[in-house]
């Protein structure tokens, strides 16, 4: 398969380096970020994998400037390059800047977010057309008709049929397929570069999933949109994305290409994520789980956050913290399974039969 | 599973009607029937508004049923409930909920929680054999004694639904009805969670009617499967005929519609679409093909030629 992105430096729209972010509690300081770094560039498609707690969606919060209250940011940075109406080219740290500055000039404008759930994300007391027009209204400072000829515009691409009536319809009206396609034409209305979707399918059942993913698609070739999707299926993640991020605890433990991570994933947690999707090609009549539970990050998180559930933990991930190892390619690793000291661990076998069988099956396809 | 048993739970007809107004009913059960043996768990699969969740409400009659009959282990459950067969449904059916926050009481311990079966239905003599048993049901699903005095809000999402299990299980059912009980979980915690669910099935021999979306889960936990449609069953069969040989359409398109984990495959597969109205297919005139002893489709005889031949 030919490469989409080719990663240039020159090319990227967005990157974190070294984020820290900690929550004050009234049982303490939570450590929810340490140290994530993450490129992205344009026209590209990245996806942070993780279980509940993990940190992927305080990070897009962060980049949204819709961090809690009590968050607080310790150190770090997040550069996002953009051009403006006339054309110029800006750069701007958006750790720098107030939360609201970032909310009344980026959010909606540059950066835009479909969340979760449609039906919390919408305002049942106005109507969806009303809904729609407001950020461009708000953004462009344009006439009613211009944004409402607009609005008709975007709900058809948004694969919504009569749009004119659904102008005048109320949240309520609508079925939770076509609510999700009204949240994402109120993220496209003022043409962000980026858009982030947080778990935008996870409320959806699996039919209409597959729907909104290839609308998703769609709109990011014609638009040459750079899109980050938070999600905890492995599944989407194969469907949309063009790199990985998996996020353990706040740290991101394995990164690269959506090739290197599927075909030869390294870290001990991806390979207990990649075992753990139900395949429904094997007859194996048991699943298997990753035993335990993430940690408690109010408690100071000694050597490898993954330590205690690793069956392959070695004595040195218990005092001391891996670095990113680079195993060739964009492909990085914070597993001290990959230093060149480290005993050689080989994943569990029934993982690599099973990536060995999607391999031949990739083979049909190319 | 051999079929020639007498099935544990038995539905025939079902019709579950919601009226809205004078002039409009939801008709979100129309006419389902099936059997659940004894031991086996029957998956009961759809998308959202099909009416699996409406038909384990009903037969665990938290509706009313309009219509239909409900055998349960030779009680007949269905119309006016008398006292002792209320008393045996409520003792031998249990329900585990999707959302496993909302489901459980925030101001009682969990013991207290799984222990109210027990004390409503005068099921022990003592304190002492009420507790006897949380503590071993709680062991049973992997949660330690101590745990038992803490409230449900200190637990992680995994560990609630397990505590949503204990109370179903506490009671000893015959039938427990999982109604999406793993949909709000994360991956790998789905995985445990299921993995629990047939543990417990191995040991005690409990049988299931699961309920939930996610076909490639359903797979792994269910011997037969229904596929709901609208308020009907429009395929039914064991797990390998449905996964190996799907004939209905719907199924067709639910198979399609589960994400693979494999990038270069996934890239370039297009999910297969499935409408009611563009293909013309009408449910009420249809009526079931015998396929195998298990195998059944709801199909006009025109219908059915067409997809076999696909």
């Amino acid at each position: 398969m030919e490469e989409k992105v080719k990663r240039n430096k020159n090319d990227r729209v967005l990157y974190i380096r070294d984020l820290n972010i900690s929550f004050h509690t009234a049982y303490g300081t939570v450590r929810a970020i340490r140290g994530v770094r993450l490129d992205l560039f344009k026209g590209e498609t990245i996806a942070i994998v993780g279980e509940s707690g993990s940190g992927k969606s305080v990070t897009v919060k962060t980049i949204m400037g819709i961090l809690d209250s009590n968050g607080v940011i310790d150190s770090g940075q997040i550069i996002y390059k953009y051009e403006d109406e006339k054309g110029e080219k800006h750069e701007v740290d958006l750790v720098k800047l107030p939360q609201k500055e970032i909310r009344y000039q980026f959010c909606g404008k540059h950066i835009a977010m479909v969340f979760q759930d449609p039906m919390t994300s919408l305002d049942p007391t106005m109507t969806v057309g009303k809904q729609i027009m407001e950020p461009m209204r708000e953004h462009y400072h344009i006439s009613y008709h211009e944004a409402k000829e607009r609005t008709i515009e975007l709900l058809t691409e948004v694969g919504i049929d009569n749009p004119d009536k659904r102008f005048k319809q109320y949240p309520h009206e609508l079925s939770g397929g076509m609510r999700q396609r009204v949240v994402i034409a109120i993220a496209l209305a003022c043409d962000p570069d980026v858009l982030i979707c947080d778990e935008p399918t996870t409320a959806l059942d699996v039919t209409i999933q597959a729907k909104i993913l290839e609308l998703i698609k769609d709109i990011q070739n014609k638009k040459g949109l750079s899109v980050i999707y938070i999600t905890h299926d492995l599944g989407v993640v194969a469907k949309v994305a063009d790199y990985v991020a998996v996020m353990y605890a706040g740290r991101i433990v394995e990164k690269g290409k959506i090739n290197e991570v599927f075909y030869d994933p390294r870290h001990p947690y991806t390979w207990g994520l990649l075992s753990s999707m139900p395949d429904i090609d094997t007859d194996s009549r048991r699943l298997f789980a990753i035993p335990g539970s993430p940690p408690n990050l109010m408690e100071r998180v000694e050597g490898d956050a993954f330590a205690p559930r690793n069956p392959f933990a070695l004595n040195i991930d218990y005092t001391e913290e891996p670095p990113m190892y680079d195993v060739g390619g964009q492909h990085r690793v914070a597993s001290w399974l990959c230093d060149p000291r480290a005993p050689k661990v080989d994943m569990p076998e029934d993982l690599k039969v099973r990536i060995e069988k999607m391999k031949k099956e990739a083979e049909l396809y190319e | 599973m051999s079929e020639r048993r007498e099935p544990l739970l038995h539905v025939e007809n079902l019709k579950q009607h919601f009226r809205i107004s004078r002039k409009y009913t939801t008709k979100a059960v129309d006419g389902i029937s099936f059997d659940i043996y004894e031991g086996e768990t029957y998956g009961l699969v759809g998308e959202s508004g099909s009416g699996k969740s409406t038909t384990g409400r009903s037969i665990i009659r938290l509706y009313e049923p309009t219509d239909g009959k409900i055998i349960f282990d030779g009680h007949d459950i269905s119309g006016k409930l008398s006292r002792e067969d209320e008393k045996y449904l409520r003792t031998n059916m249990q329900m585990i909920f999707q959302d496993p926050m909302a489901c459980l009481n925030p101001r009682k311990k969990v013991s207290q929680i799984i222990a109210e079966g027990l004390e409503i239905h005068h099921i022990c003599n003592s304190r002492e054999e009420i507790n006897a048993k949380v503590d071993e049901v709680l062991d049973r699903v992997g949660l330690s004694k101590e745990q038992g005095t803490r409230f449900p809000h200190q637990f992680s999402g995994g560990q609630r639904q397990r505590v949503g299990i204990a109370r179903a299980l506490v009671m000893n059912p015959k039938l427990v009805i999982a109604d999406e009980c793993i949909s709000a979980l994360d991956v790998s915690i789905q995985a445990q969670v299921v993995n629990l669910m047939k543990d417990i099935q191995d040991d005690m021999g409990t049988t299931y009617l699961f309920i939930a979306h996610d076909l490639s889960m359903v797979k792994y936990i269910s011997n037969r499967i229904g596929v709901m449609h609208l308020g009907h069953i429009v395929e039914t069969g064991t797990t390998d005929e449905i996964f190996e040989n799907p004939i209905h359409p719907y199924t067709k398109s639910l198979l399609s519609a589960i994400p693979h984990p494999n990038p270069i495959v996934e890239k370039q597969r297009k999910a297969l679409t499935y409408n009611k109205e563009e293909e013309g297919v009408i449910y009420e005139a249809g009526h079931e093909h015998i396929l195998s002893e298990t195998h059944r489709v709801l199909a006009t005889d025109e219908e059915f030629t067409k997809w076999n031949n696909n």
